[in-house]
C-alpha cells in the first residue's frame, strides 16, 4: 500500500512538471522553429507551427558569413567569443573576490560592516542608464573604449554587489558551530572559508555564477555605447544588427537567439555535478 | 583549568584584532572596483541633477537648485509612470517569487526528470533579453503572431487580436515576457537553498506528526528566509528599474502604457536631450528603490533566526 | 598560508585582466585614423563600404579609415555618447534628416559650406541638399536619399476589375471598397502608424498632401488647423470603414511590408526597400505583383494646387565639430560621394549626382539591376515631392508628443482635435524653452 501510494505521488508531481514544461518550452519551441524557417513561410496564414520547407539557411548564414547573402550575421561568431571571455571573466572574478567579502560581511563582527554593507547595495539603486555618459567619459579618456577589460569592469562593478549579497545568504544558512569548531582547532578565517563553509555553499556559489555570467552575457546598453568592434563587440550588440532599420531579420535573429543561448545552457550542464556535489557534502556533515 | 581558560580569552582578544583586519583585506579589493567604477559617475550625476543641462558642446548649464526635481514631481507624467512601474514591478515580481518557489519546490521533491527540468530552466533565461524581446513582440504580432494562431486554433477567439495595442493588455504582456525570462533565476536561487537545507528539523518534525503544510510552513519557509529575502529584494530592485525589455517590446506604447521610469529617463537624457532631468530622474529612482528595499528588510530581516 | 592565498589570488585576477587588456587591438602610431559611425543597412553592404575605405586609403597612405556599424535605432545614442568625450569618438557619423536641427543646437555638427565645390551643389540632386543645409550653411555631404513610395498589388487591381492606381486618396478609399466587396482583401490598405517616428513620415505625406504643413512662416504649429484635423479624422475613419487595416496602429514599416508581401493588402506606401524585398521569393508571396504609382493627393490639396506630397527619409554623412582631423575626414566622404564611387555601386543604391540620371548614364543606370528600370524613373518622379518634416531643434520631442497624439486620436481616446491641439500646446512649450 505505501509503495503505492508513493507511485500515485511520484505521478502526481510528474503531471505538474508538464505546464511548466510547456511554459518553459512554448516560446522556445517556437525560437527554434522560427529558426529552421524562411521568413515567407514565417509569415503564412495559418500559421506553419513545424516549417514545412525547413532550411538551415540562417545557421549556415551565421558560421559562413563570407557566403551569406545579407552580411550581418558575419561578426556573429566572433561575438560569441568576446562574450564568453567577458562573462566568464565577470564570473570568475566575481566569485572569488566577492566570496571574500561576504564571508568578511556575514561573519566578521567588525566596525562599519553594517555601513558596507548598506553602501554596496546602494550602488545598485541607480539605474545603469543613468551613470552611461560620465563613464563614456572617463572610459574614453583612458582610451578604453572598444576594449573588452572595460566591459568586465563595468559589469564587475553592476555584478559584485549582487554577488556579495548572494553569497552572504548562502553563508548565512552554514551552521556556525562548524566555524566555531574550526576556529578552537586553529584554523584562520580563510582556511574556514574554503575548507568547509564554500564546499558546503556549493549550490549557492553555482547560482550566484550563473546570476553572474547571465548578468554579463545579457547586458545591452553598456555592450553596444562601449563596443562597436569585432574584437569587443558581444552577443546581444550583435543580434541587434539583425534589427535593420525598417525589418527585422527575425528568421536570422532567432537562429542567433539559439546559438546566443547555448554557451550558458552548456556551462549549466557541465556544472550540474557539483550541485549534486554539494548536496552530499552537506547530507555528511550531518 | 584556569591557565587554559586564560589562554582561551587572550586568543579570544587578538583574534578580534586580527579579525577585523582580516575583515578589511577581505572587504577592500570588492570595494575598490565597485567604488572605482561608480564613484565618480554618481557623485557627477548627483551634481548635474541640479544643473539645467542640456546635451551639446559647450552648452550652458544653470543651476537650478531643486528646480529639475520639482518639475518632476509636479509632473503627472512622472507620477503615473511610477504608478505604472510599481505595477509592473508588484505583478511581475510576485508572479515570479511564486512560480519560482513552486518550480524550485516541485524540482526539491524529485520528481521523474527533475534534473531536466533544472537544467531546462536555465534556457529562458539564457536567452538574451534583446530576443527575448524580439521573441514576445513575434508571438504577440497582430498578423503573424503564435499567441493569435494558437488561440484561434483552439477556438477562444475568432479574429487575430492587435495584443499589443491594446491600452489596457500591454503592460501585462510585457510582463509576461519579462516572468518568462527571469522566473529562473528565483527558482534555481530558492533550489539552491532548499538542496543546502538541513533535512533532520523536517523529519524530526515528520516523526512529531506534523503534516506536509505545517512542516512546509513553520520549519522550511522560515528557513528559506535569507535566501527569499535575497531574490526578492533583487528581483524587485531590478524590476523596478526594468529597461531593456521596454526598449525592445514595446519603447514605451502604446500611448505610453508601458512606459516604465527608467525608460522615461532614457528619454529625458537622450532623445530629448536634457540630461538635467535625466539626472534628477535618477535619483528620484534611486529614493524610491531605497525606500522599498528598506521596507523589505524591516519586514522580513531576522538576522539570528535560523541558528 | 593565508597571505599566500592571497598573493596567489592577486596573481590570478591580474593575470586573467591583463590576458583581456592584451586582446584588444593596439593604437596605431603613425597615419592618422579616422572614425566613422554609420548605420549597418543605409545603401551599401558594410562589405563594400570596407572596400571603399581600402581603396580610399590606397590612394591616401597617411589616412587609415576605421568604419564602425550599428544598428540605425542606435546611432542616435551613440553619436550623444560619442560627442560628449573629447577627442571625440567619432570623426564623422551618418545622420538621419531628421537629426540636423537637434545636433547643430548641440554644437555637434561642423559648418562645410566653404568645402562644397559649385560641381557638387549644382550637380548633386538639390532635394538632397535639404536635408543638411540650415539656414544657408550646409553640414553635411548626401548619400542615400530615400522617399515614401505608393506601391499597389496590380494583380489584385486587375482582378478587382480596376485599371489604373488611384490619383487621389478619396480614389483610394472607392477601389479599396471594391476590393474589399470582391473578398480580395479583408483590409486593403495598410499604413505603419504605430507610436514611432513612422506614423509622422505617413503624416507628413497626407498633411502636406492636403495642402497643410507643419508651422507656419513665424515657426509656430499649424498641424492642429483644419488640414491638419481633417487628415486625422480621415485617416481614423478608414480604420472605421474598414479599409485600413486596424493593425496599422501597432505597424510599423517592416510590418507594412509584412503584410503586403503576404498578399494581404493591395496598397502599401512605404520606402524603397519594400519594392525589391517584394521581387526576393524567400521574403515574399507576391513576386512580380507589386508596382509603383505617384504618391495620392487629397482632393482638396489637388485643387489648390498641389502636384505630389511625400517625405524625405535620406541620410547624410556629417562631420562633428570637435574633430581634429576635418580635412582628413572630409577628403573621405567627399571620395565616398564621388561620382566613380557612386557609380560603381549603383545597382545598390542610387547615385547622388543628377547628371547620372541623364542620357546615356541613366540608360546605364537602368540597366544595372532587373529592378532598376522600374525604381529609377520612380524615384525621379517621386523625390521631387520629398517633404521635410519640421526643421525644428525639439524635434525629437516634438514628434514624440505628435506620435502620441495621433495614437490617441486613432484608439478614440481624444478627438482629432483635442490631440493636435494638445501637440501644438506642447511644440509652442518647447520652442520656449
Amino acid at each position: 500500500m505505501m509503495a503505492g501510494r508513493k507511485v500515485i505521488r511520484k505521478v502526481f508531481l510528474f503531471l505538474l512538471t508538464l505546464p511548466v514544461f510547456f511554459f518553459i518550452f512554448f516560446p522556445v519551441l517556437w525560437l527554434f522553429s522560427a529558426s529552421l524557417s524562411t521568413q515567407v513561410e514565417l509569415f503564412a496564414i495559418p500559421m506553419h507551427w513545424i516549417p514545412y520547407h525547413p532550411t538551415l539557411q540562417n545557421y549556415l548564414d551565421i558560421f559562413f558569413p563570407s557566403l551569406a547573402a545579407s552580411t550581418v550575421p558575419r561578426t556573429f561568431a566572433v561575438s560569441l567569443i568576446n562574450s564568453v571571455k567577458i562573462a566568464s571573466g565577470v564570473t570568475l572574478v566575481s566569485i572569488v573576490i566577492g566570496s571574500l567579502a561576504a564571508y568578511a560581511l556575514v561573519r566578521i563582527p567588525f566596525k562599519l560592516n553594517r555601513s558596507i554593507q548598506l553602501g554596496i547595495i546602494a550602488t545598485r539603486m541607480i539605474p545603469e542608464v543613468s551613470l552611461i555618459l560620465p563613464l563614456f567619459i572617463l572610459a574614453s579618456s583612458l582610451q578604453l573604449i572598444n576594449k573588452p577589460i572595460l566591459l568586465i569592469v563595468t559589469y564587475l562593478s553592476f555584478a559584485l554587489p549582487y554577488a556579495i549579497w548572494m553569497m552572504a545568504a548562502f553563508f548565512q544558512t552554514v551552521p556556525v558551530e562548524l566555524e566555531e569548531a574550526a576556529r578552537l582547532d586553529g584554523c584562520s578565517r580563510l582556511g574556514i572559508l574554503f575548507r568547509i563553509v564554500m564546499p558546503i555553499s556549493v549550490p549557492g556559489l553555482i547560482s550566484t555564477a550563473m546570476f553572474t555570467f547571465l548578468l554579463a552575457w545579457d547586458e545591452f546598453f553598456y555592450a553596444l555605447i562601449f563596443t562597436s568592434t569585432l574584437a569587443s563587440k558581444t552577443v546581444p550588440v550583435a543580434i541587434a544588427e539583425f534589427i535593420g532599420r525598417y525589418t527585422v531579420n527575425i528568421t536570422g535573429m532567432m537562429a542567433g537567439g539559439i546559438l546566443a543561448a547555448l554557451p550558458p545552457v552548456i556551462l549549466a550542464f557541465l556544472f550540474q555535478r557539483y550541485i549534486v556535489t554539494g548536496m552530499t557534502a552537506g547530507a555528511v556533515k550531518g | 583549568m584556569s591557565i587554559q581558560s586564560q589562554t582561551l580569552v587572550k586568543r579570544h582578544f587578538s583574534l578580534r584584532q586580527q579579525d577585523a583586519r582580516t575583515a578589511w583585506l577581505l572587504v577592500i579589493p570588492s570595494l575598490v572596483i565597485i567604488l572605482g567604477v561608480t564613484l565618480w559617475p554618481i557623485i557627477y550625476t548627483f551634481i548635474l541633477s541640479f544643473y539645467h543641462a542640456p546635451t551639446g558642446i559647450n552648452q550652458v548649464r544653470t543651476f537650478v537648485g531643486l528646480g529639475n526635481y520639482i518639475e518632476m514631481v509636479t509632473d503627472q507624467l512622472f507620477w503615473d509612470t511610477i504608478r505604472r512601474t510599481l505595477y509592473f514591478t508588484v505583478v511581475s515580481v510576485g508572479l515570479e517569487m511564486l512560480l519560482g518557489l513552486g518550480i524550485a519546490q516541485l524540482i526539491h521533491s524529485h520528481p521523474w526528470g527533475w534534473q531536466f527540468l533544472r537544467f531546462a530552466l536555465i534556457i529562458p533565461w539564457a536567452v538574451p533579453t534583446i530576443v527575448n524581446g524580439a521573441m514576445w513582440r513575434w508571438i504577440y504580432s497582430a498578423d503573424f503572431g503564435a499567441l493569435n494562431a494558437l488561440l484561434m486554433q483552439l477556438g477562444l477567439i475568432k479574429h487575430y487580436i492587435a495584443w499589443l495595442t491594446l491600452p489596457n493588455a500591454a503592460m501585462n504582456l510585457v510582463i509576461v515576457a519579462d516572468v518568462w525570462h527571469t522566473m529562473p533565476f528565483v527558482a534555481l536561487v530558492l533550489q539552491a537553498a532548499l538542496a543546502t537545507l538541513p533535512i533532520e528539523l523536517e523529519e524530526a518534525a515528520a516523526v512529531d506528526g506534523a503534516s506536509a503544510f505545517q512542516r512546509f510552513w513553520s520549519i522550511r519557509l522560515p528557513l528559506l528566509r535569507p535566501a527569499i529575502l535575497v531574490a526578492l529584494i533583487a528581483r524587485t530592485v531590478d524590476a523596478f528599474r526594468v529597461f531593456d525589455i521596454v526598449y525592445i517590446l514595446t519603447s514605451g506604447g502604446p500611448a505610453y502604457k508601458t512606459l516604465t521610469i527608467t525608460f522615461l529617463t532614457y528619454l529625458n537624457s537622450f532623445p530629448f536631450g536634457k540630461q538635467g532631468i535625466g539626472a534628477a530622474l535618477s535619483f528620484l529612482i534611486s529614493i524610491f528603490t531605497v525606500i522599498m528595499a528598506f521596507i523589505f528588510i524591516r519586514l522580513l530581516y531576522r538576522p539570528e533566526e535560523t541558528q | 598560508m593565508r597571505n599566500m592565498n592571497k598573493v596567489l589570488m592577486g596573481i590570478l585576477t591580474l593575470m586573467l585582466i591583463a590576458s583581456l587588456v592584451a586582446c584588444g587591438p593596439k593604437p596605431s602610431a603613425g597615419p592618422v585614423t579616422i572614425h566613422i559611425l554609420t548605420m549597418d543597412q543605409a545603401g551599401l553592404k558594410p562589405a563594400e563600404i570596407d572596400q571603399i575605405a581600402r581603396d580610399f586609403e590606397a590612394k591616401n597612405p597617411d589616412i587609415k579609415v576605421n568604419m564602425e556599424y550599428v544598428g540605425y535605432d542606435y546611432v542616435h545614442d551613440k553619436i550623444v555618447t560619442g560627442m560628449a568625450a573629447k577627442p571625440p569618438a567619432y570623426d564623422a557619423a551618418m545622420i538621419d534628416v531628421i537629426w540636423p536641427d537637434e545636433f547643430i543646437k548641440s554644437g555637434y555638427l561642423l559648418d562645410v559650406t566653404n568645402r562644397v565645390t559649385t560641381d557638387m551643389k549644382t550637380n548633386m540632386f538639390p532635394a538632397s541638399w535639404n536635408g543638411v543645409t540650415r539656414n544657408g550653411k550646409i553640414y553635411g555631404m548626401p548619400w542615400l536619399m530615400d522617399v515614401k513610395y505608393f506601391m499597389y498589388n496590380k494583380d489584385m487591381l486587375d482582378k478587382a476589375g480596376i485599371s489604373a492606381p488611384p490619383k487621389t486618396w478619396e480614389e483610394l478609399v472607392d477601389q479599396a471598397k471594391i476590393i474589399k466587396q470582391k473578398g480580395l482583401s479583408e483590409f486593403p490598405v495598410i499604413w505603419s502608424w504605430n507610436q514611432k517616428e513612422g506614423v509622422v513620415c505617413d503624416f507628413t505625406v497626407l498633411l502636406f498632401g492636403n495642402g497643410g504643413a507643419f508651422l507656419d512662416t513665424s515657426g509656430k504649429p499649424v498641424f492642429n488647423n483644419d488640414k491638419g484635423v481633417q487628415i486625422l479624422t480621415w485617416m481614423k475613419q478608414t480604420i472605421d470603414d474598414g479599409v485600413t487595416n486596424p493593425s496599422s496602429i501597432s505597424s510599423d514599416e517592416g510590418a507594412v511590408e509584412t503584410d503586403f508581401l503576404a498578399g494581404k493588402s493591395a496598397f502599401a506606401v512605404n520606402w524603397l526597400f519594400q519594392f525589391s524585398d517584394s521581387n526576393d521569393a524567400t521574403k515574399s508571396q507576391i513576386v512580380g505583383q507589386a508596382a509603383f504609382a505617384p504618391m495620392p493627393v487629397f482632393a482638396a490639396g489637388a485643387a489648390a494646387g498641389i502636384k505630389g506630397s511625400s517625405v524625405d527619409g535620406s541620410s547624410s554623412f556629417a562631420i562633428m565639430a570637435t574633430t581634429p582631423y576635418a580635412d582628413q575626414t572630409w577628403k573621405f566622404l567627399t571620395y565616398l560621394a564621388s561620382n566613380e564611387v557612386q557609380i560603381k555601386y549603383s545597382a545598390e543604391m542610387l547615385p547622388v549626382w543628377q547628371n547620372d540620371f541623364q542620357g546615356d548614364v541613366l540608360a546605364k543606370l537602368e540597366a544595372a539591376t532587373a529592378t532598376n528600370p522600374i525604381t529609377v524613373p520612380a524615384f525621379l518622379a517621386q523625390f521631387a515631392y520629398a517633404n521635410e518634416r519640421p526643421t525644428v531643434p525639439y524635434y525629437n520631442e516634438g514628434s514624440a508628443a505628435l506620435q502620441l497624439a495621433i495614437q490617441e486620436a486613432l484608439t478614440g481616446v481624444k478627438t482629432p482635435k483635442q490631440a493636435l491641439d494638445e501637440a501644438a500646446a506642447t511644440w509652442v512649450q518647447l520652442a520656449s524653452k
